[in-house]
């Protein structure tokens, strides 16, 4: 066994220059290479009770594939992740480590904990390179089952059942496969070459994909069950529906979701000349939100040619939901945050054009229900940021489409859909869901942890005796 | 892929394809729409159904050339395939318990205002349809719309066919000559389904009008679609695409369908310009 690593800090992970990288859309963390990956597992101790699985919602044995890399064993720590994550390369890029295993790792105590991220990121990197495997589809278990939805939870769901035997068929709305992967986090972060490499394995595995089948208009989950003979339909839909703020100047051109901004950009290129999507050509951008779609969404209008790029945030930088590796990265390529500020209203010129946005400054004062010190404006203290582009990432909730469309589909006051203890049962039988539609917007690992226990839950339901 | 089996160039700017698409045949109902895509690379395109054939399995979209999509659309010929047909979307015309209506369609509008026509008069409601088009030359669908309703007038701005006029003004005449008509459902250019409204504002006739805006989707996931309705935000995609005349924020619309319009005719322009002048006239 290879010496300890008590080096106190991370292996750095080599990223393209700020300066750079702010003007293209390749991919920002270019991933250990096997000699950094090693010397960063060495920095693992270990430990008996391993308290970083008990962080990872899909349950990687951490130290076992860890030791693997130390190891050199690659392949070998693959196989380990994948025994309980389908889908390590995304994972491995945009889980918020910080708050789920690496925030358990004991090196964290004093010191970095053990970027337990990077490592699953090399490790999923490495075995599409040097692999050549190809799935087999295994043999049919005569039970067909309609995945509504193709984002983390559905393909997590779609992959688990398929490789049981299932007879998976996916139905998009979309013209492309992969949901959020694809039309929310951009190219730089998660190129979209690995989700859809993620997308051949499934059907490899023998899962149809059905695009540009909006479920709930197109058809009904009655008429999946009744008419096509789906015997269990998970959905797994998301949360797409934008907010807005609801003040005024809202309808000015100028003024679009993160959504509509970044599903141009991600899932229809608009930032490559030879597609036809129009985008916003902006000066001065203010993104207003503070999770990781407001990072993705001032970042991309940075790459896009802005001169200016603003994060408008209502809270502190200690209340920012997005991951730090999100924030650190905008700041590095010069994001403007403008932090305790909230807009009041768009300002418009005679053209009905954005031409600015009015903020007022903010305060922390008592708790609020979510926990986090609630801001309260500051009398007098409003200003004009000078901007042609307003982008609201405001948060997202679940689509009403699917539950307006099938009776007996029980969702709670915030439009999520209720499930009994397994956390994976509808109200209607056979029918389950997992990720956002379940817990409003989360994350994607999250959504992932969900469509595993929805399989799971389809196999006992449809299989009772085993 | 969704093959195209029937082509006719309606007029020199309107164009109409029948498509196979039959999940979305079995479902579609009049004033619903679909989103399409060419290719790979073009963008996505919602336009409103114009018809649909359950049996053949096919959905009929009629569009006028004014962009780098519709003109590509154009240029495809039967056999040829589109990559992408998502549909139908939006929320049907809302029919129930109507008794009389008046539908009024405008320029390309006029295309899409035929099914809704055809949907009532199907249906058992006394149904007038009123048309309008700049000239002689761009009337389309005459006779399929003189079929579908009882009372049939059309316009044309300079008096090269039917009756010389905006198809406001046949409305006002319409109704100071005591016509009652459950609903007036605009279908057409922004500014006519403004002033179709406001024609009929005196009358108290209720007017429902379809709306066309920016949208991505289809599904309520872009926002992009979202008008001021009542002073409350809608999502046409979702919601729509019709809703009370009364209550659209017209003007906004105007100005956020603007948002991406650069290749837009100059002719275009000065038309809808011409009317919303010609439309202050009227109500004066």
């Amino acid at each position: 066994m290879a010496t300890k690593n008590m080096t106190p800090v991370k292996t750095p992970m080599p990223n393209q220059d700020p300066a750079v990288r702010a003007h293209n859309f390749k991919e920002v963390a270019l991933g250990y290479t096997e000699e950094m990956a090693r010397q960063e597992a060495a920095r693992c101790l270990g430990c008996k009770n391993h308290p970083c699985v008990s962080g990872c919602p899909v349950n990687v044995r951490i130290p076992e594939f860890v030791a693997k890399v130390a190891e050199g064993d690659y392949e070998g720590a693959y196989q380990v992740i994948t025994s309980t994550n389908a889908l390590p390369a995304i994972s491995g890029r945009v889980c918020p480590q910080e708050s789920q295993c690496e925030s358990k790792c004991v090196r964290g105590i004093k010191g970095e904990p053990v970027g337990i991220g990077r490592l699953e990121r090399f490790v999923a990197d490495w075995h599409r390179t040097h692999s050549s495997e190809h799935l087999t589809k295994p043999a049919s278990n005569g039970h067909k089952v309609a995945v509504v939805g193709s984002g983390p939870s559905s393909l997590t769901c779609a992959s688990d059942l398929a490789k049981q035997g299932y007879q998976v068929t996916i139905f998009e709305a979309f013209h492309t496969a992969g949901g959020v992967l694809v039309y929310g986090i951009p190219e730089f972060r998660l190129p979209k070459a690995i989700v859809q490499g993620e997308v051949d394995k499934l059907r490899e595995l023998g899962v149809e994909i059905m695009t540009d089948m909006v479920i709930g208009k197109v058809l009904s989950i009655d008429e999946l069950m009744e008419e096509m003979g789906f015997e269990a339909v998970f959905i797994g839909t998301g949360a797409g529906l934008p907010r807005f703020m609801n003040i005024p100047g809202e309808g000015l051109a100028g003024v679009c979701s993160a959504n509509e901004y970044l599903t141009r950009i991600n899932l229809m290129k608009a930032y490559l000349d030879d597609y036809d999507t129009p985008v916003l050509k902006s000066r001065a951008v203010a993104v207003v939100g503070g999770g990781n779609v407001a990072m993705d969404a001032c970042r991309c209008a940075q790459r896009l040619g802005a001169e200016k790029v603003y994060i408008v945030y209502r809270r502190s930088m200690e209340e920012m939901p997005a991951r730090n590796e999100e924030i650190e990265h905008a700041q590095e390529e010069g994001i403007d945050f403008r932090l305790l500020c909230n807009p009041v209203e768009v300002l418009g010129d005679d053209k009905g054009h954005v031409c600015g946005l009015k903020c007022i400054r903010m305060e922390l004062g008592e708790p609020d229900a979510s926990g986090r010190r609630r801001p309260v404006e500051v009398p007098g203290s409003e200003f004009v940021l000078d901007v042609d582009t307003v982008i609201m990432a405001l948060g997202t909730s679940p689509n009403p489409l699917i539950r307006s469309t099938t009776p007996g589909l029980e969702t709670n006051r915030r439009g999520c859909l209720v499930v009994g203890e397994d956390t994976v049962s509808t109200t209607r039988e056979g029918v389950f869901a997992g990720g956002d539609a379940v817990t409003g917007a989360a994350t994607v690992i999250l959504a992932m942890g969900a469509g595993k226990k929805a399989a799971v839950a389809i196999d006992s339901y449809l299989n009772p005796a085993e | 892929m969704y093959k195209i089996v029937r082509k006719e160039l309606l007029n020199p700017t309107i164009c109409l394809l029948e498509v196979e698409a039959p999940f979305v045949a079995r479902k579609a109902q009049p004033g619903q729409f679909i989103i399409l895509r060419i290719d790979e690379k073009g963008e996505r395109l919602p336009l409103t159904i114009g018809g649909f054939d359950r049996e053949r399995g096919t959905i009929t979209i009629i569009f006028q050339l004014v962009g780098l999509t519709t003109r590509a659309l154009a240029k495809m010929e039967e056999g040829d395939a589109l990559l992408d047909f998502v549909g139908p979307l939006g929320q049907p015309t809302e029919m129930e318990g109507l008794k009389s209506a008046c539908v009024i369609g405008g320029g390309l509008g006029t295309a899409i205002a035929y099914p809704v026509a055809k949907g009532l008069h199907d249906a058992g409601v006394e149904t007038d349809v009123i048309v309008g088009f700049r000239n002689k030359d761009l009337v389309i669908l005459e006779q399929e719309f003189a079929d579908a309703c009882d009372h049939f007038y059309l316009m044309t701005d300079d008096g090269s066919y039917g009756e010389k006029g905006f198809t406001t003004a046949k409305e006002k005449e319409l109704l100071e000559g005591g016509k009652h008509y459950d609903v007036i459902i605009a279908i057409g250019p922004v500014p006519m389904m403004k002033f179709v409204v406001r024609t009929a504002e005196p009358f108290g006739t209720p007017c429902r009008v379809s709306l066309n805006p920016i949208m991505i989707d289809g599904t309520g996931m872009c926002g992009g679609c979202r008008v001021s309705v009542g002073g409350q935000m809608k999502f046409a995609c979702v919601d729509g695409p019709e809703f009370d005349g009364y209550q659209v924020d017209f003007d906004e619309l105007m100005n956020r369908n603007a948002t991406y319009r650069t290749q837009e005719s100059e002719k275009e322009r000065d038309h809808m310009c011409r009317f919303d002048k010609l439309g202050q006239e009227l109500i004066r």
